[in-house]
């Protein structure tokens, strides 16, 4: 009768307070140079010790420049990544510097090394974290008091979230990805429409994705509100663990496999709050505003403000019209993108790397885009998508190819947009200035964006 | 931490909902390797006109007159007020520490992204949550009193404003009690090593793999 959140809770419990919180024990903790520095100097100041340095992993992404990353020209980037670089170095930590070739979103690396797996507890001081909930952890983003707090202790004091269910039932049709059932999620939940709760994603069309697939969604169950999201391991999920450089072997690999096949909710288990999704009425999903949930598919037109009654929220349309120098009635294709950004750690795995080929084979980027970028998740996945001679459709279509790093979806690096450029971006969040200041973007799955390059607008990918 | 004490203060209206933490800190301001000097870049692009990039701490900027926070009482405001999911986004703490460092003490919301809430209660900083008539009336107030002002009782769960509107609110217990005593949650914890030293030695047993080096 328990949930797969239950589950993972209850087996995390180091002891439960009388005050509704329990002390919760966390098997990995994932760090990067942006929200650990101050967590570092914490520690020393207190004079503590980490408590379990083997299930640190660090990497810099966030500051790494995509392209001559020899040279850092921005000196406070540089402080950072060499602040991590120390406090790694003198604390023992394990960190893959920006020339190796595990290198890359911390995001994409940790399910990639193994060192993410089924039944953990996984936190990281980044909030989309969440996408490692896609193998049966506990995954969740944590503040930088709570980096230190997981470095001292190597547990967390939490109060149990609620449970939610969203079913997506049926079958997508021709041209739909992960990104366009998650788009349609938030469209339908809103971005605080998870706050609270654990989201478990399930139903036909969660078990025949991809684990790339189901890392997209739950990555951006935090856009959903959530900090959790979750999906039940099955074969797929075991597939694609097996053979990690971190993952068990021999003996150990039978044993663990023998309890990860047991994450998943009981068929009585009580969920708060369900959702059911037709997967089959779910379009190709574009975001039109400055909150991911101002989202609608591609041949709906620009929404009018005056058509919403809840007044705080036409106003929140009309601030966003306005940012995004949009009209209501206007249609995707009269919209011109000036820059094109496929990566961060929403869509820069092997599989949005090749739908995002497939598309954009033998075909040009359009002249009126400025700026087309293809930037992998992890050198690994580079490294494989030049194997597969996936770089060079992109090169041979315009695109720039990049090495790997957050680049352009949060614009703490050289990548950014300037003010008033639009984006297509396969990344997760369209606030205001997050790409760059007064840049303004649009968020879609890989093949959408790549369609978009070759037009120079949006276009519904089933046509094209 | 610093212990959370009542006090009375002006309250800002900034009247939209889903504030996300990029707007609170935007990224280029969060360079910094400390917890301070983050609440010259509060709200950086609705409050100042000119984009800074080369992010450079001493360059004088231009403000935006318009903003609620550059105006005179507000520029010393310690309540902020705001609408649903105040906080939502990125995890990142910065977000407090601007808000903290500009001389905010607590915010007025009906709701809030969890990552944010649970990071106030780190920083000695009160998120409170209010039922959206309430806050309804509260951004009415601030039209018809300029610089209202409010004072915020954590013991006794309310917020007074001058002119004498009570609003009560609800809080977690143990939420509570960390602000009220500014308890310093790292030491509470390793008060429990022992149960830790025990849950691992039972979860080596039991799951080896997960106590393999990184």
């Amino acid at each position: 009768m328990k949930t797969l959140y239950d589950k993972l809770w209850d087996d995390h419990v180091v002891h439960d307070f009388d005050d509704d919180t329990s002390l919760i024990y966390i098997d990995r903790h994932l760090i990067h140079e942006v929200t650990s520095a101050q967590a570092f100097d914490g520690l020393r100041l207190a004079n503590r010790k980490p408590w379990r340095l083997n299930t640190n992993l660090a990497v810099p992404d966030h500051n790494v420049p995509t392209k001559n990353r020899e040279v850092i020209n921005d000196p406070i980037s540089k402080i950072q990544l060499e602040a991590l670089e120390e406090n790694c170095k003198s604390m023992g930590i394990t960190k893959f510097d920006m020339f190796d070739p595990r290198q890359g979103i911390v995001h994409v690396i940790g399910p990639e090394q193994g060192a993410c797996l089924p039944g953990m507890t996984i936190v990281c001081g980044d909030s989309h974290t969440s996408t490692n909930g896609a193998l049966g952890a506990l995954a969740f983003g944590i503040g930088t008091s709570d980096v230190e707090h997981v470095l001292a202790t190597q547990c967390l004091v939490l109060k149990k979230d609620k449970n939610m269910l969203v079913n997506i039932m049926g079958r997508t049709g021709k041209g739909i990805s992960a990104k366009d059932i998650i788009l349609n999620i938030i469209r339908k939940i809103g971005t605080a429409g998870g706050t609270g709760y654990a989201i478990e994603f399930a139903g036909d069309v969660i078990r025949s994705l991809s684990m790339e697939g189901r890392m997209t969604i739950c990555n951006m169950s935090i856009e959903a509100g959530s900090r959790f999201g979750l999906i039940a391991v099955d074969k797929t999920t075991i597939d694609y663990v097996e053979n990690r450089p971190y993952s068990p072997t021999n003996d150990e690999w039978v044993n663990a496999v023998n309890i990860w096949e047991k994450l998943k909710s009981d068929s009585d288990a009580h969920f708060d709050k369900v959702v059911e999704i037709d997967a089959s009425k779910i379009e190709p999903q574009v975001t039109w505003g400055t909150s991911p949930e101002m989202v609608v598919s591609i041949n709906n037109t620009i929404p009018d403000p005056a058509e919403t009654k809840n007044s705080v929220k036409s106003e929140g349309y009309k601030n966003a019209l306005s940012y995004m120098n949009l009209k209501p009635g206007m249609k995707f294709n009269q919209i011109k993108i000036d820059k094109v950004f496929i990566g961060s750690c929403t869509n820069s795995r092997i599989e949005d790397l090749r739908e995002a080929a497939d598309i954009v084979k033998g075909k040009k980027v359009s002249k009126d885009v400025k700026l087309a970028m293809v930037v992998p998740g992890s050198g690994l996945i580079k490294r494989q998508a030049e194997d597969e001679g996936l770089a060079k459709i992109f090169i041979d279509s315009g695109f720039e190819w990049r090495e790997p790093g957050c680049s352009m979806c949060l614009g703490m690096n050289p990548d950014q947009l300037q003010s008033g450029e639009r984006c297509a971006s396969t990344s997760n969040r369209n606030f205001e200035g997050r790409q760059g200041p007064g840049g303004r973007t649009h968020l879609a799955s890989p093949s959408m964006v790549a369609a978009a390059a070759i037009a120079g607008h949006f276009v519904d990918i089933r046509d094209f | 931490m610093k212990t959370f004490k009542t006090f009375t203060g002006i309250i800002a209206p900034l009247d939209r909902s889903n504030i996300d933490t990029d707007t609170i800190i935007p990224k280029e301001y969060l360079k910094s390797i400390k917890r301070t000097g983050f609440g010259l870049n509060l709200f950086d692009s609705w409050r100042y006109i000119d984009s800074n990039e080369n992010t450079n701490q001493n360059i004088k900027r231009k403000d935006n007159p318009n903003f609620i926070l550059n105006k005179s009482p507000y520029n010393k405001a310690e309540i902020l007020l705001a609408r649903e999911n105040f906080g939502c986004g990125s995890s990142r703490e910065h977000a407090v520490w601007a808000l903290s460092d500009f001389g905010f003490k607590a915010v007025l919301a009906p709701s809030y992204g969890d990552i944010f809430y649970s990071n106030c209660f780190k920083n000695g900083f009160l998120p409170i949550k209010l039922k959206n008539k309430d806050i309804d009336l509260l951004f009415n107030l601030t039209k018809s009193n300029q610089g209202l002002k409010a004072t915020v009782d954590l013991e006794k769960q309310f917020v007074e404003t001058n002119t004498d509107n009570k609003f009560r609110f609800d809080i977690e217990p143990n939420l509570k009690v960390r602000l009220l005593k500014g308890l310093d949650e790292i030491a509470l914890t390793l008060e429990y090593s022992d149960a830790i030293y025990k849950y691992e030695r039972t979860r080596a047993k039991m799951n080896p793999w997960l106590f393999k080096d990184i």
